[in-house]
């Protein structure tokens, strides 16, 4: 276990802000306390200070997990989030999609949201932008990558794919085994 | 007037007493006890006890500065009275030798760790023999130092040396004789920096494992082998490999980390830091976002229009005019692209500005 380093911590903010932009910094500075990031067996963790005093004193190959995993690095050291980071996304999600509860299911089987399931989206949302995805309950459901803008979904055809799947809450089921 | 100048040459005398009085008053100072002096060091020493300073109250400083005053007077009339001599055109005065014996600057030196040789000497009982310097040399002729330059019995100068019975004749005793000494005083120097680092308790680089014995591991002759590329005078650089032989992997600098618990709030400050020069880089303008926005705009503005129209072609049946003027809108936009959002004409209301979230105007929430 250890503190990332400074291109890590780069790169991992890169792929977060894609999501909430400016309020990530709310997330390293916050109000109620100190929270911090810690890199474990190519996994990031989210926690506070007390967790972390705590987690010190387990050995690190006992240590399965401590706080919130945010995601990993991979081999090439590109950063992935999952689904585990939704609660602090969900918050301060800057891009909002709310799909029908008719195709709710599909997208938590990890399909992609097509335009016919789509029921709202944040104006001026531009493509490839990071977003989350809600239900029409204002439930989070997980988070994905805007295929088209605002403007061209409008002028899309209904079979047509608005919203790539990146990370749905169902994984927590589909992939248990591999979730911290 | 006799009288009258008689009475200003008094005046004058008087007058002139009274100026030599003050001068003399101003450099003499009365003092209790005498001062002690030490001029090599330019040091007065005030022993009288400062009764005036104690109730001087808010005159404090006052009674300070002319304390000062009159000591320094005194130094100075000590030095007055030293030998001068003039240096330079300047009028110089020598100072005696400085008799206070001033503190240590620094601390006393810790006692070092014995040497070999001395903790050897220690316990046998050896004490140093006190030897004379020069030593008569037959050779020459002449009294020569004991070792060093030009010493009294150089054995590497000898013009003939015996080979010794048992010894190979073709053998070369000089170069021999040479090897040693230059083996001895290599000696020498490894245990002299022994010494030094038994001294300062520092380690020296050791050649455990470089010497070949018979048994070493694979391990070892690799480990001895890298150490052997490396010791060249260009640190390994030009050393050639074998066709087949792979480079050293792992012979990088080794990554070191922050600590676990480092100080959080450094942390926290590198990484708002590190956020705002994010922020920074990014450009403010997207020009893709302000044509979509104005392209949205656009949309807005015509499908208003069309309302109207519908409107009032219910009422005057079809008009075709402003629709006409419409289709040259879009052509129009793409040649504004390019200054953005300086080119934003005021089309439609101008509530539309900003990012809108769900808002109360038909352009917020998009309908399918």
């Amino acid at each position: 276990m250890r503190p990332l380093t400074e291109e890590e911590t780069r790169v991992m903010f890169e792929k977060i802000a894609k999501y909430i932009g400016e309020n990530l910094q709310l997330l390293v500075d916050r109000p109620d306390g100190t929270y911090c990031f810690r890199l474990h067996n190519d996994r990031v963790y989210y926690m506070s200070e007390k967790i972390l005093k705590l987690a010190a004193n387990i050995s690190g190959d006992k240590l399965v997990s401590l706080g919130t995993c945010f995601g990993k690095f991979t081999k090439t050291h590109k950063f992935r989030l999952h689904i585990t980071a939704l609660d602090y996304l969900a918050p301060y999600a800057k891009y909002k999609v709310w799909i029908k509860p008719g195709a709710e299911q599909s997208f938590l089987y990890g399909n992609h949201v097509l335009k016919s399931g789509l029921g709202r989206i944040t104006e001026n949302t531009s493509q490839y932008q990071g977003v989350v995805v809600y239900s029409m309950a204002d439930i989070p459901l997980g988070f994905g990558v805007a295929a088209k803008s605002t403007q061209d979904c409008r002028k899309v055809d209904p079979m047509a794919i608005v919203i790539f799947h990146q990370a749905d809450v169902g994984e927590y089921v589909r992939h248990e085994e591999t979730l911290t | 007037t006799r009288a009258m100048e008689s009475q200003s040459v008094e005046e004058l005398l008087a007058k002139a007493e009274r100026d030599e009085a003050e001068k003399l008053q101003r450099i003499t100072v009365h003092k209790e006890l005498e001062l002690e002096f030490d001029l090599g060091n330019l040091l007065a020493s005030d022993r009288n006890p400062p009764t005036g300073l104690r109730c001087a109250g808010p005159t404090l400083e006052a009674e300070l500065r002319s304390l000062a005053r009159d000591n320094t007077q005194l130094l100075i009339n000590q030095l007055w009275q030293l030998p001068t001599e003039r240096v330079e055109e300047a009028l110089v005065a020598r100072l005696p030798e400085p008799t206070t014996r001033l503190p240590r600057e620094k601390p006393v030196p810790r006692p070092r760790p014995l040497t070999r040789w001395q903790q050897f000497a220690r316990l046998k009982g050896i004490r140093p023999k006190k030897k004379t310097n020069l030593v008569w040399d037959e050779v020459s002729g002449q009294w020569r130092r004991r070792w060093g330059y030009q010493r009294a019995r150089d054995d590497t100068k000898e013009w003939l040396i015996e080979v010794p019975g048992r010894a190979d004749p073709l053998e070369d005793q000089f170069a021999k004789r040479v090897q040693a000494k230059k083996e001895r005083v290599a000696k020498n120097e490894l245990n002299r920096l022994r010494n030094l680092a038994r001294a300062h308790k520092m380690q020296l680089p050791s050649a455990a494992g470089m010497h070949p014995t018979g048994h070493q591991s694979k391990e070892e002759l690799g480990r001895a082998m890298q150490v052997a590329k490396v010791s060249t005078a260009s640190v390994g650089r030009f050393q050639e490999r074998l066709p087949k032989e792979k480079a050293p992997r792992g012979s990088g600098k080794k990554r070191k980390f922050q600590p676990l618990f480092g100080d959080f709030a450094a942390e926290k400050k590198s990484q708002l830091e590190l956020l705002r020069v994010m922020n920074s880089k990014k450009p403010q303008l997207d020009v893709t976002r302000a044509t979509n926005k104005q392209m949205r705009e656009e949309d807005q503005e015509e499908a208003a229009k069309k309302r109207k129209m519908s409107q009032k072609g219910k009422r005057k049946g079809g008009r075709q005019g402003p629709g006409g003027k419409r289709k040259g809108g879009p052509p129009h936009l793409e040649g504004r692209r390019k200054g953005g959002f300086g080119g934003k004409i005021n089309s439609g209301p101008p509530g539309l500005g900003g990012k809108k979230k769900g808002g109360q105007h038909q352009g917020g929430k998009r309908r399918k």
